[in-house]
């Protein structure tokens, strides 16, 4: 279903943040991407829905090579792939409701989109999607009245109203407070297992990936290291993922970061 | 050494000034000569002559005296239409311009445009921005004859320049996680300009169009007195009438009027964030 060959990227002249990965999954189920900070992670992602031009190599989803994709056809394939950000992103001054259905951009045409002439399906799919997150109360206010957790779970509507055959979620939980962190991998697990959808999440937090993800996989300097189901992940394998000293304190001793 | 004693000596003398601005004692010297002899030159050129200044001010006290009491009746009609015109050329000029500036000014903007376009954008803003609006009303006065036209067409350039420059500096302030979301849907460029673009320049928008509503309708004053229609025209027949209770009349009203302008402005755009 998605295939990562030999995937180069450098920014400028330095040094590839991605040296040739390889990555492929055909499971519909959670995949956690774990690495320290500058090992690659948001590249991947960024790179399969071409946020980001990769240098060399190829992402093959579902037979089609996305990185040699223009136009319209990268449109289309853009539409399948569903983004959750780190930052939410969503477009503050728009209601939930605009946000929500701004997952159907990629489908309607230009001025449907522009005056918000949205298909009845599509203003259905978003209210059960709202209620599904728990914001159904919120429909008409605007975005940069809502809390952290309630953007993020609005930015998971978006990306879910798009009707992805693959989600990618960048620290999805990495803006938020320990407690909604965990909601909101919980909403996004249960949406995974209902959906049956494959999902590529980057986390930031080891214990969260062992938790909630299916296979984990582990970057470091651009390649992959660790690539395996939760249980097998071992300290040695963290040793090797993680680059410094402090992060890796961090990531085997996490109850030091709660109790701080 | 350190810490062991606590006493200044003052044995030692320092010498200190403050720097100079310019710190090269020939080039300091020559620019101030310079600039003496050029005012010297200036002046003695100028022919100022004190003794017209002087029979000046008899004149100045005979329009002041003249002005007061305004004269609000006699040529009342031809205020009235003259001001109801400068508000049709300012609104008429700043919807349509406003309405042109949100393309120049996203071609103007660096961060949503390809090169070739960027520079097509960048170009027509200096362009329009590059004329004051009484150069432009005496061209647009020359090009199609006095009267309003002439006036809507110089304020229009005017809101180009202006507004155009203003939003593609917005645009080019956004936040681009906003643009990656849109993207990352599958919409279009034009899609994600719209969507993503244009709300975050939305209340900047409404306050540039506020203020340039403000400032068009002084300027429709000042572009009036070279032909360009309005009130600006009524002001300057009454001073070619030496009819100074008129003029003094339509300067009160232009005040007022401004002053409303710019109260009703000024509210609008708190509402805007």
């Amino acid at each position: 279903m998605l295939e990562i060959k030999d995937l180069v990227k450098s920014y400028g002249a330095g040094q590839p943040v991605l040296k040739g990965l390889n990555f492929s999954t055909e499971d519909k189920n959670l995949t956690a991407v774990i690495g320290s900070s500058g090992a690659g992670k948001s590249t991947m992602l960024r790179c399969i829905n071409r946020l980001v031009t990769a240098d060399s190599g190829q992402i093959v989803f579902e037979g089609v090579d996305l990185l040699k994709l223009q136009g319209k056809a990268l449109q289309n394939a853009r539409r399948q792939i569903g983004m959750i950000f780190q930052a939410y992103n969503l477009v503050d001054r728009l209601t939930v409701m605009e946000n929500v259905l701004s997952g159907r951009l990629g489908y309607v045409p230009f001025l449907q989109g522009a005056f918000r002439k949205f298909p009845q399906d599509d203003i259905d799919h978003a209210y059960q999607l709202l209620k599904r997150v728990g914001l159904s109360q919120y429909v008409n206010k605007r975005c940069d009245e809502l809390s952290g957790g309630e953007r993020q779970r609005v930015g998971v509507a978006r990306a879910l109203m798009q009707n992805p055959r693959i989600l990618l979620a960048d620290e999805p939980t990495a803006s938020l407070d320990p407690k909604t962190s965990e909601l909101i991998m919980e909403l996004i697990a249960n949406l995974t297992d209902e959906l049956h959808l494959p999902v590529l999440i980057n986390l930031h937090n080891v214990a969260q990936a062992k938790y909630y993800a299916a296979r984990i996989v582990g970057l470091r300097n651009g390649v992959m290291v660790f690539d395996g189901k939760p249980d097998d992940l071992t300290d040695e394998h963290l040793e090797e993922i993680y680059t410094s000293k402090d992060e890796l304190t961090e990531q085997l001793n996490p109850e030091m970061e709660t109790a701080k | 050494m350190s810490g062991t004693s606590s006493t200044v000596s003052a044995d030692q003398h320092y010498t200190w000034h403050k720097p100079h601005f310019i710190e090269s004692l020939w080039v300091r010297i020559s620019v101030l000569v310079l600039s003496v002899v050029y005012l010297v030159y200036a002046f003695s050129t100028l022919e100022i002559d004190f003794e017209r200044v002087a029979r000046g001010i008899p004149r100045a006290m005979q329009i002041f005296s003249g002005a007061i009491p305004p004269d609000f009746v006699a040529r009342g009609s031809l205020i009235v239409s003259g001001f109801i015109e400068s508000i049709q050329i300012t609104f008429l000029a700043t919807f349509v311009g406003v309405l042109l500036s949100i393309p120049f000014g996203f071609m103007a903007a660096r961060n949503v445009t390809i090169l070739p376009v960027y520079g097509l954008g960048r170009g027509i803003v200096i362009v329009a921005r590059s004329l004051h609006p009484v150069v432009l009303g005496v061209l647009f006065v020359k090009a199609v004859g006095f009267g309003a036209v002439a006036g809507v067409l110089t304020l229009l350039i005017y809101t180009i320049g202006f507004v155009g420059k203003l939003i593609a500096e917005a645009v080019e302030e956004i936040k681009y996680g906003q643009i990656e979301a849109i993207r990352s849907t599958g919409a279009g460029y034009f899609t994600i300009l719209i969507y993503a673009v244009f709300p975050q320049i939305m209340p900047r928008l409404i306050g540039l169009t506020m203020y340039q509503l403000d400032i068009n309708l002084r300027a429709s004053a000042v572009i009036g007195l070279v032909g360009a229609g309005g009130i600006g025209s009524t002001l300057n027949s009454a001073f070619g009438r030496y009819d100074y209770g008129t003029a003094s009349a339509i300067l009160i009203v232009m005040i007022g009027l401004i002053l409303v302008a710019e109260t009703i402005s000024g509210k609008l755009r708190r509402f805007t964030r």
